[in-house]
């Protein structure tokens, strides 16, 4: 399954207030690639992965899916924080997907089960989100995308809320997990390690409105784990993307902007 | 035996400080401090509680008080909670009936009683529908509210992982205002004690509102502290039985905060 974004523009409000999030964005995945994008802080990642996922209309340009035909879902999404659902169990939680496409209870929590035991949760089953940890509660959201056997994978910023220790056990289980499945993965990041760590390749946005800046490929052998941040490799490519943002983190800082 | 200050101390400071205010009470009566008239000693309203009692007179009352109570927030409650997620789900319904709501919302409930009692009568018609509307205002407000106020992200991920509309309610919009119905449910059931006391006073020859207005007018003072005494223990028992509903129904709330707590 490929995805293609072709010229995709989105603008908020109306007339004077309108402001330009995204502008003009392409950029195509081959199958079972993990890109990530990486921008400041407001530079429309987040929109951009919402019209992929069809949450938001983009004003102009079009996504594109094309490829084999599929059975299962387009894209399945892991959310920033809070899109656990906190009234149902672990379990449900992770079997929400197979549910709403009508799959019997036992079969969606048979299926469920084995991801469950992927992420380390299967103990936690039966518990409710509230009782545990956010690191935890996030592993439910991504056990929920991959049983969902979507053809591509969107995960909007899902290790953000984490602290440093917790976060570095996830993105290895997350490579483990997609090493496993060579799903498509669009992941949203602002962490350039991050970026480098997990994706084939690294697409770098501009401030508001975002564009794109660059693509990067990272060119790194799998696996990969954590000891690839002391590389001279990683840390050249570290440089050069960081040397490629920073202008880009300064303006979304001091609030210089295009026009809209 | 040693006991755990920290279980002990939730039981019995409560307890010293009730006994506290009532032997101190009982004191300054006894020693003529305090207007015997006004204010009779807890052990005289004890007493005519136990004779109140044993002559049946509170379960009469009490019973047909609670009757109204249920029978009004029942017929209240469920349309107020039906159509305030009818309007929280569906911004035509709420742009065609929050004009309705909000005119008609900050009549006092009290304030319609004469006019209740003119279409339905003086019989208890009248009083449970005072009752009920007093429910239904504020049950369909937080319904709406509750609704309004869930989460950008539930309908985002209930959306992206391909919910029906019937599947979104039932799963993600319902659950997720379950918390502000409880609140309006809450508010309702105490609304219920102050408009059944109300209606009570000024028409019926029974109940908890009556039983407390035959005396002062008959100026049996202890007879009043009895009556004002059962309504507090209603409200007590109310908030009590509600939050262990609520523990059980919506356990998430108030400890997403502090995850691993146990």
């Amino acid at each position: 399954m490929k995805l293609a974004c072709r010229h995709i523009s989105k603008i908020f409000g109306e007339g004077e207030k309108a402001t330009r999030a995204i502008d003009d964005i392409s950029f195509e995945t081959t199958e079972g690639e993990f890109l990530c994008i990486l921008g400041p802080s407001g530079c429309g990642k987040s929109t951009l992965l919402k019209i992929i996922a069809g949450l938001l209309k983009p004003s102009s340009g079009e996504v594109c899916y094309s490829g084999n035909n599929h059975a299962g879902p387009m894209n399945s999404m892991v959310f920033q924080e809070h899109g656990v659902f906190p009234w149902m169990n672990v379990m449900d939680n992770v079997a929400f997907g197979l549910e709403m496409r009508g799959v019997p209870r036992k079969e969606r929590y048979a299926r469920s089960l084995d991801f469950l035991k992927r992420v380390g949760l299967s103990k936690h089953a039966w518990r409710n989100p509230h009782e545990l940890s956010v690191g935890m509660r996030q592993r439910i959201a991504i056990a929920r995308a991959f049983v969902n056997n979507p053809e591509i994978l969107l995960m909007d910023e899902p290790f953000g809320s984490l602290d440093a220790q917790t976060r570095l056990i996830l993105q290895a289980e997350l490579l483990k997990i997609w090493s496993d499945h060579k799903k498509t993965v669009i992941f949203v990041t602002h962490d350039i390690d991050e970026a480098i760590l997990l994706g084939d390749r690294v697409l770098v946005m501009t401030s508001v409105p975002g564009r794109i800046k660059d693509v990067l490929s990272v060119g790194i052998d799998r696996p990969r784990d954590i000891d690839l941040e002391n590389t001279p490799e990683f840390l050249a490519l570290k440089t050069k993307i960081w040397n490629s943002i920073r202008l880009e983190v300064e303006r979304s800082m001091t609030g210089d902007h295009d026009d809209a | 035996m040693m006991l755990n200050a920290d279980r002990v101390y939730p039981v019995l400071l409560p307890l010293v400080s009730l006994t506290g205010v009532l032997l101190l009470w009982e004191l300054c009566g006894r020693l003529g401090l305090i207007n015997p008239l006004f204010f009779p000693v807890p052990s005289l309203i004890f007493l005519a509680f136990f004779g109140m009692l044993a002559d049946g007179e509170i379960q009469t009352n009490l019973s047909i008080t609670l009757f109204r109570v249920f029978v009004g927030f029942l017929i209240g409650t469920i349309p107020g909670i039906t159509i305030g997620l009818l309007m929280g789900v569906s911004e035509k319904t709420r742009l065609f009936l929050d004009p309705i709501v909000a005119a008609t919302y900050p009549i006092p409930k009290l304030a319609i009683f004469p006019l209740l009692m003119v279409i339905f009568g003086i019989g208890e018609l009248s009083k449970i529908m005072a009752i009920a509307f007093g429910c239904f205002f504020i049950t369909l407000i937080n319904a709406m509210g509750g609704v309004r106020n869930i989460n950008k992200v539930y309908f985002e991920v209930a959306k992206n992982y391909g919910a029906s509309k019937t599947q979104l309610f039932t799963r993600v919009v319902l659950p997720a205002s379950l918390p502000m119905i409880f609140t309006g449910i809450r508010i309702a059931l105490g609304m219920s004690l102050i408009v059944v006391v109300g209606v009570e006073f000024v028409s019926a020859n029974h109940g908890i509102g009556a039983m407390i207005w035959n005396a002062w007018q008959t100026f049996e003072i202890e007879k009043l502290y009895v009556g004002i005494f059962i309504c507090a223990i209603l409200g007590i028992l109310f908030t009590l039985v509600l939050k262990k509903i609520e523990h059980r129904t919506i356990p998430w709330v108030g400890q997403l905060a502090h995850p691993g707590e146990e």
